[in-house]
């Protein structure tokens, strides 16, 4: 399997279809080899991957939010609240002082 | 067995991501709100059956994805956010990449330096619901697709499916700001 696989040569239309996949990094080693050795050979293929690259960069940058500091304040209550409810509910709390 | 005692502690630092996924989810800061607070208290009564030492962002996403599944989506149910028209591969690549195109001017980590958060987030927020959150969940938060598969509850097939035509979606909504704002030349 490894053999024939693995020299095959693949063109620009195969490595550019996988794009997603190998920037995923989500394909087999041999696959991987495969683009990479077409990546190294062919600047056009080169520069399509590297553009996309920086797609999947700023997509993950400029896509964050913070959270309100009062939406923090209020889940903290919550958790809190919980937490002695629970308790009570239970008679853990009380059982516990003991 | 997680510690209900070390909860906050342990929680807290996911707590801007799950926000902004909850924001993309629902493009409504009141429902992000209310969503993210629903998620932490349920996965605070369910932190008992957390195994400790599992992937605690990915139990968290888990419960944030069924949260809004079954408390917001159903509020407003849009039928034909399923569609999501087909987008070539490379679309946004191949509009730049041409003779006039910036790509030819610059190099490529530089070509799209125009485009603004806001206009990343509304992108994102124009593809239909599963995509989105698929796209969401591999390009902004780095889950693996098997991740993906379990915390949305589908076949790993159908993650690659919904990544490839998103992620082009996402492409074209991105051209189409570079297109109104002239920094993209109109086909």
């Amino acid at each position: 399997m490894k053999g024939e696989k693995d020299d095959r040569r693949i063109n620009c239309r195969e490595a550019l279809h996988r794009v997603y996949d190998f920037l995923d990094g989500e394909m087999t080693p041999e696959r991987r080899d495969q683009i990479a050795r077409h990546l190294d050979k062919c600047a056009p293929c080169l520069k399509a991957f590297g553009f996309e690259t920086e797609i999947r960069r700023l997509v993950a940058d400029r896509c964050r939010d913070k959270v309100p500091e009062e939406l923090r304040t209020r889940i903290a209550a919550v958790i809190d609240h919980e937490h002695k409810n629970g308790d009570s509910a239970h008679g853990v709390a009380k059982g516990a002082e003991h | 067995m997680a510690d209900q005692a070390t909860f906050a502690e342990d929680t807290t630092g996911f707590m801007d991501s799950l926000y902004t996924a909850a924001l993309r989810m629902t493009r409504s800061p009141s429902d992000a709100q209310d969503l993210v607070q629903e998620t932490y208290l349920k996965a605070y009564r369910g932190y008992g059956g957390f195994e400790a030492g599992t992937n605690l962002k990915a139990w968290l996403y888990r419960i944030l994805t069924n949260t809004f599944i079954n408390s917001y989506r159903s509020r407003k149910r849009h039928p034909e956010e399923t569609e999501l028209d087909d987008v070539e591969e490379l679309y946004l690549f191949r509009r730049m990449s041409g003779r006039d195109g910036a790509i030819g001017r610059s190099a490529e980590d530089e070509a799209l330096d125009w485009i603004t958060d806001d206009e990343v987030k509304a992108a994102l927020e124009s593809l239909p619901e599963s995509f989105r959150m698929t796209v969401l969940l591999a390009d902004v938060e780095g889950f693996s697709y098997k991740e993906i598969a379990e915390i949305m509850d589908v076949p790993i097939g159908t993650v690659m499916s919904r990544l490839h035509r998103g992620r082009r979606a996402l492409e074209k909504a991105l051209h189409d700001f570079g297109v109104a704002r002239g920094f993209v030349a109109a086909q």
